[in-house]
């Protein structure tokens, strides 16, 4: 399923496309509440179609954004353009968009298909039309046994696919999803990571979706805008975010990383060589950097793209490190070593279990060796 | 009576009475809150002879606690009540009390009860009371009716208010209670007799050429009553509008519902509870008011509790007065058994 989403948003990159127009424009915008600037400053574009993340930790400002966007909160400064119109006097109801709030915000006094039909009742549609469109969203959420029930009568997980359903029981031409999936359990949560790409797909919807869960995030979008306190840290797809992120803010949110701060003592059209502090061995990148000799930068990474060996990997003069196994999680598929260098830095490395334990098993206290390849280090300016 | 005592004090001193001896109890389990007053009251010796007895009883903390507003509705509303009904059985008599025994002896050997009927005969038959009774239920629907429209936005608006503004604001609806009922309703008087403030600042804009006659008529009343009990309605919206999500409104946005319609799909239908509340608190008063309009109503303003108020204490007709209390308080029984009803089917539904 990731595989065949990945394949498919190759293809699909409407920002790499000059002349596509974004449905989405956010320009310059800031929020500030009081003194206390929540947004500061952010510029986006999303394209039609697209599967949009923000992702950040908490408190970062996605919510602000994402009300922004709906019209809940009006920028301090700063323009939001949705379809080619500027929303600064749009106000929420007239706005082409809908959202599932974080907190479901469900009405209390209806019954989920009350609640449901809410949104197309505004529309003054035919009461047959909205019973169908009733019943297939409730088909689609699975709420089939509880249509007749209040939200009090429900469980957490069952709330929010009532709030998911009656959010796309409109088709908007946008949806904002404020953590839409956070009280799922984990089978549910993919189905329904699977059952959002299948409507926007279907539907033609551009998502923006609001998420802690990076892995989520991963899974579903087509790019990814990491925030960071009301900052963008770099907006990519996933696969980018994930091997070359921009900073060492965005490297360690996204998943786990090893992070060496180094100088650069070489650097090579197609490779530099940074002199790390933790170990006298030089780390060498896959890429060439755009630092001067000396300058400090960092080297990052990825604890899967390492190797530890208790003999030294032959041939390499350079990305090994000696150090001595503090910690072993065995995580079934994976094993995850702790390794502890000589200068008391921790090292994390994770390895498949291809095989059976044997009698060679790395075990701790071991003295190992821990090396990866050149194109597996990235090197972050900040 | 022994048994409400008893379940004073184990209500002070909240110690839940499952060991026969609360000594135990409280070195066990209680070794924080039982300092001082827990202690000394645990200590004392009548305190462990009544707890040791209820337990006995079968009388624990929870069936106690349980008990307490049983107790309160029987002491406070049961036991008046029955009185009134025994006296509304009887017959007049000039004497002390005005009013002839329910049960006689004879001849040292059998008791007679005496039920009075004439006293519920003259109310069906003489119009006057039929009337009152109207009338009463009509003030009272009209003006409850008047004080929710005047309630609500207040209550709406203190609801909406910034956080730090409400309980100023709450504060000023309380207020009024700090001075003499009795003394608000003159005050009245003087804001609207003939030559009174209001006709006095009307007449001086120019809007008015002749003073308005408003004191000594229903309106007097209406404006009495809706004055006087608005906090009761204000207090039971407040609470309920309050305690309303925002987000609700903002989702009914979202979902192309604009504001105005929002409040009738939304804050309407879940203030609900708030608005019966307040409706009963405001209109079974009403129905018994005699204050008001005594003082601001006039001779052609008929009310039940004034009516009552005159056989009582003019005429000295307690039976029959007695009578028109216990019909008033059957009237009002419909509409509270019938909220009580739509009170437990709320619970049910879990709301
Ligand atoms: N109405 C408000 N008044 C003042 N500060 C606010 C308001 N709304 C949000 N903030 C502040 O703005 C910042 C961003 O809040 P926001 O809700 O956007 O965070 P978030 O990224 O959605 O976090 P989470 O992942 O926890 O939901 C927070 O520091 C929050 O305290
Ligand atoms: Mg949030």
């Amino acid at each position: 399923m990731i595989e065949a989403n990945s394949q498919e948003h190759t293809v699909f990159a409407p920002w790499n496309e000059a002349d596509k127009e974004p449905f989405v424009r956010i320009e310059n915008v800031t929020k500030k509440f009081g003194n206390f600037v929540a947004i500061d400053n952010i510029s986006l574009n999303i394209f039609e179609r697209e599967f949009y993340a923000l992702l950040g930790p908490s408190g970062c400002g996605k919510t602000t954004l994402l009300r922004m966007l709906a019209g809940f909160e009006i920028p301090t400064s700063g323009r939001i353009i949705i379809d080619g119109e500027d929303m600064s006097k749009v106000p929420p109801h007239k706005r082409p968009v809908n959202m599932m709030f974080q907190s479901y915000a469900l009405f209390p006094h209806m019954t989920v298909e009350q609640n449901i039909a809410f949104g197309l009742k505004q529309d003054h549609l035919p009461k047959a039309e909205i019973a169908d469109q009733v019943e297939r969203m409730i088909n689609l959420v699975k709420l089939n046994a509880f249509a007749k029930r209040k939200p009090e009568q429900l469980s957490g997980g069952q709330r929010q696919r009532v709030a998911l359903a009656r959010s796309l029981a409109k088709n908007p031409k946008m949806l904002l999803l404020d953590e839409p999936l956070g009280a799922l359990d984990k089978k549910l949560r993919e189905e329904t990571q699977f059952e959002l790409m299948n409507i926007q797909e279907k539907l033609g919807i551009t998502f923006v979706i609001v998420t802690h869960d990076q892995e989520e995030a991963m899974t579903v979008s087509s790019r990814i805008a990491v925030m960071d306190s009301g900052t963008v840290a770099q907006v990519a797809p996933p696969a980018e975010i994930y091997e070359f992120p921009n900073s060492r803010k965005v490297a360690d949110f996204i998943g786990d990383v090893n992070i060496f701060e180094g100088r650069v003592a070489d650097v090579q059209a197609d490779s530099a060589q940074i002199l790390i502090n933790a170990s006298d061995v030089p780390v060498r990148t896959g890429r060439s950097v755009e630092a001067a000799l000396g300058e400090t930068v960092w080297v990052a990474v990825r604890p899967e793209k390492m190797i530890v060996s208790l003999n030294p990997p032959k041939n390499m003069t350079e990305n090994v490190l000696k150090g001595e196994v503090w910690d072993i999680g065995y995580l079934g598929k994976l094993s995850v070593y702790h390794v502890r260098l000589q200068d008391k830095r921790m090292v994390t490395v994770a390895m498949t279990n291809r095989y059976r334990e044997t009698e060679h098993t790395i075990t701790w206290e071991d003295s190992v060796y821990v090396s990866w390849a050149p194109n597996a280090s990235v090197v972050l300016m900040s | 009576m022994g048994a409400e005592r008893l379940c004073r004090v184990d209500e002070l001193s909240g110690v839940a009475m499952t060991s026969p001896d609360p000594m135990k109890k409280k070195h066990k389990g209680l070794p924080l809150v039982s300092g001082g007053l827990v202690s000394m009251i645990c200590e004392c010796p009548p305190y462990r002879w009544a707890a040791s007895r209820c337990y006995r009883w079968g009388l624990q903390g929870r069936s106690l606690t349980v008990m307490v507003p049983y107790l309160w509705l029987v002491l406070l509303f049961l036991a008046p009540f029955l009185i009134v009904v025994k006296i509304s059985f009887s017959e007049i008599r000039i004497a002390i009390p005005p009013y002839a025994p329910l049960f006689e002896m004879i001849d040292g050997l059998y008791v007679q009860l005496n039920l009075h009927m004439a006293n519920y005969q003259r109310l069906f038959h003489d119009d006057l009371y039929m009337h009152a009774y109207l009338s009463s239920l009509r003030i009272a629907v009209v003006s409850t009716v008047l004080t929710l429209l005047v309630g609500y936005p207040i209550a709406y608006g203190m609801a909406r208010a910034p956080k730090s503004w409400r309980l100023p604001l709450l504060m000023l609806v309380i207020l009024p209670f700090w001075t003499s009922f009795l003394i608000r309703v003159y005050a009245w008087i003087g804001i609207l007799k003939t030559e009174g403030f209001l006709n006095m600042f009307l007449l001086w804009t120019g809007v008015i050429d002749e003073p308005l006659v408003i004191l000594h008529t229903n309106i007097a009343v209406y404006i009495g009553i809706v004055y006087s009990y608005l906090p009761f309605m204000i207090l039971p919206l407040y609470s309920s509008l309050e305690k309303m999500d925002h987000s609700l409104l903002e989702a009914a946005a979202d979902l192309g519902c604009p504001p105005h319609k929002a409040f009738w799909k939304v804050t309407f239908p879940l203030s609900r509870p708030g608005i019966i509340a307040g409706c009963f608190l405001v209109f079974i008063p009403a129905v018994g008011e005699f204050v008001i309009p005594d003082l601001l109503g006039g001779s052609s303003t008929l009310m039940i509790g004034k009516t009552l108020w005159s056989e009582f204490f003019n005429n000295r007709d307690w039976p029959l007065a007695s009578a028109a209390a216990v019909i008033l308080l059957l009237l009002l029984v419909v509409p509270i058994v019938w909220f009580q009803r739509f009170q437990s089917n709320r619970s049910q539904l879990g709301e």
